[in-house]
């Protein structure tokens, strides 16, 4: 048996009663408002007069006008203890009051009685009688309710349990903790610490934390990376503040995570998304069942606003990369022109949309498994409109036509692009059976220039550089040249709503190993 | 009071962050009396003190309507546009 913890709890008067003492104790938790607490008020009174002189007698209330109350209502003979803060309920875990707790002389709990049943309280006196040898208590017995139930201990209490888990001896929260004055803006505080992307932020306080938490099974102090360029520190804790502030539900917490163990890899290289001044930013896929669960929206309007789940991961990735890792513009974020991107971009694929393989699965992963995928985009979603393509080699056609703008049109061999394709071009794709691979294909050939049209000229000087091209045999400058290195460049996902011909496409930033390589995670899933 | 939990990898000390010192006390001096009594009693020594001591220094008066309110919102954006430091004249 363990010990119970230690307490000190004041009476009405301010006299202080400390747990354990020199001999054994009777503990009785209770509330004002518990018809339960007040039907064993006399009980409590015959037990105190009873065994008072062979035992120490502790009752501690959840509320201190409760107490009032209660010593009022039934004229008792031992003092109500003020656990207003509820600490010791907390720690000694009270689920209902009232619980009654025997315990010998060295703190351990020998018996403990929930709610009350009207037979385990006379046991309890009629074998305290016999072990102290003293008369047993002068009750009725008969005259009381063989049972009732209790009522929920206060500690227990949604609303302030995770105050009480925050707060305990035992809490897993480690960073530091900010005190905001009364006087100040808690709001206006958050934005002049430079916490915020501009827009204002849900405040971290420790309950906020402690339930973010619940979102994983995780230990909090788990480091998923370091963060650069400050190299800070992503333990879940700190992940999970971020998360807070963002405006995250605690069940977006396991997607957060896995979205922070990917860009803290070297193959995705975060360091140069954010310092890049082409302005890149990450772009969150997700797939698996994870996407239901969460509400996350795929369908209509799945790239822009309106869905908490797909506005708040992304935008809990970016603080806890701002305030994490440090990287803020006009810092290590040099980004020339900026882009809205960089405050959230999260969607799901509507993988029930997609008669091909879902990103996942082509990425390794099992269709069951729910998985973030990290791509960095430089620009997009830009849209490819065309309402008037009915056969598949024509609409795939288009698609290319519209990626000859990635990056400069005459840029080739430069980048990834990662393509959502709308339902409606599903349909025109799929209508004349062509898979994923054909779209790949079909991209390729329609973007592919003779080397001699990209090189530099009057109208560009982008492309191959003259000195290059004038080593080059004609045979070599008349070979066709598509618009990516490779076919695995063109990533592709089915999202948006069933109405209207227009996918959309993010273009990508360097890739490779001078870059950033797009990376998938399995996300931990909590059941 | 209210409690966060500190979002940042905490390499710097959360304080209030004092506006950079400028070394010396050129341009315009905004004085404002909160409009609390003797507040002007104050900032008439300094003003003076000022005058005698940093000859080339614009001195402008200003005063909140009440001590119990925040300043006005066009007072402010007026003593911010038209000067370079601040001296508040709190009383009591």
């Amino acid at each position: 048996m363990s010990v119970l913890p230690a307490f000190l709890l004041n009476d009405e008067q301010g006299a202080a009663h400390s747990f354990p003492g020199s001999r054994g104790a009777l503990i009785c938790f209770v509330k004002e408002d518990c018809p339960t607490c007040n039907d064993v008020m006399p009980v409590l009174a015959a037990l105190q007069t009873a065994f008072g002189e062979v035992l120490d007698f502790f009752v501690p209330g959840q509320t201190a006008e409760g107490n009032r109350v209660l010593a009022d209502r039934h004229g008792l003979n031992f003092p109500l203890l003020d656990d207003s803060t509820l600490k010791v309920s907390f720690a000694y875990d009270i689920e209902i009051v009232p619980t009654l707790i025997l315990c010998d002389a060295e703190g351990r709990a020998e018996r403990t009685l929930v709610g009350f049943v009207r037979d385990e309280w006379q046991q309890l006196a009629a074998d305290l009688a016999e072990t102290h040898g003293v008369a047993a208590p002068d009750l009725s017995w008969s005259e009381l309710p063989e049972w009732r139930p209790g009522c929920g201990s206060m500690s227990a209490d949604p609303l302030v349990a995770d105050r009480l888990r925050a707060e305990a001896e035992n809490s897993p929260l480690r960073a530091r903790r900010i005190e905001i004055a009364s006087q100040d803006d808690e709001f206006e505080f958050m934005f002049d610490q430079g916490f915020s992307d501009g827009l204002p932020l849900i405040p971290p306080s420790p309950e906020r934390v402690m339930r973010m938490l619940s979102g994983t099974r995780r230990d909090p102090q788990e480091l998923l990376g370091v963060l650069a360029p400050n190299m800070g520190e992503a333990t879940i804790e700190k992940v999970a503040i971020n998360a807070v502030m963002a405006g995250c539900k605690p069940e977006y917490l396991p997607v957060i995570i896995a979205t922070v163990e990917a860009v803290c890899t070297e193959e995705y290289n975060i360091h140069g998304v954010m310092a890049t001044t082409m302005g890149a930013s990450p772009v969150v896929v997700v797939n698996g069942p994870i996407r239901e669960r969460l509400g996350m929206n795929m369908k209509l309007g799945a790239l822009g606003q309106g869905s908490r789940a797909n506005a708040t991961i992304g935008r809990a990735l970016r603080l806890a990369v701002r305030n994490i890792g440090g990287a803020k513009p006009g810092g290590t974020e040099r980004s020339t022109l900026g882009n809205p991107m960089k405050f959230t971009m999260c969607f799901p694929e509507w993988e029930e949309r997609n008669p091909w393989t879902p990103l996942h699965v082509e990425r390794g992963f099992e269709a069951e498994d729910s998985v973030v995928s990290i791509f960095t985009m430089t620009s997009g979603p830009t849209l490819m409109v065309d309402q008037d393509s009915r056969t598949a080699a024509q609409l795939a056609g288009s698609i290319g036509l519209c990626l000859e703008a990635v990056f400069h049109p005459k840029a080739h061999y430069a980048t990834e692009v990662l393509v959502v394709i709308c339902p409606e071009h599903v349909d025109t794709l799929i209508r004349d059976g062509y898979t994923k691979a054909d779209i790949r294909a079909r991209i390729q050939e329609v973007t592919a220039r003779p080397i001699r049209e990209l090189v530099e000229n009057e109208t560009s000087a982008v492309g191959f550089k003259r000195a290059v091209a004038d080593k080059m045999s004609s045979e070599e400058l008349d070979r066709p040249l598509p618009k990516f290195r490779r076919e695995e460049d063109i990533h592709l996902v089915v999202a948006g709503s069933d109405a209207g011909k227009f996918s959309g496409a993010f273009h990508g930033w360097v890739t490779g190993e001078i870059g950033s390589v797009s990376v998938s995670r399995k996300i931990e899933e909590v059941s | 009071m209210t409690t966060i939990m500190d979002p940042t990898d905490e390499r710097v000390p959360v304080a209030r962050q004092i506006t950079p010192r400028a070394g010396a006390v050129t341009g315009s001096v905004a004085l404002l009396d909160i409009s609390k009594p003797r507040g002007a009693v104050l900032l008439d020594r300094l003003e003076a003190l000022l005058k005698d001591r940093a000859p080339g220094v614009t001195v402008n008066r200003y005063a909140k309507p009440t001590f119990a309110k925040p300043a006005p919102d066009e007072l402010r954006q007026e003593i911010f546009r038209d000067n370079d430091f601040i001296v508040e004249g709190l009383a009591d």
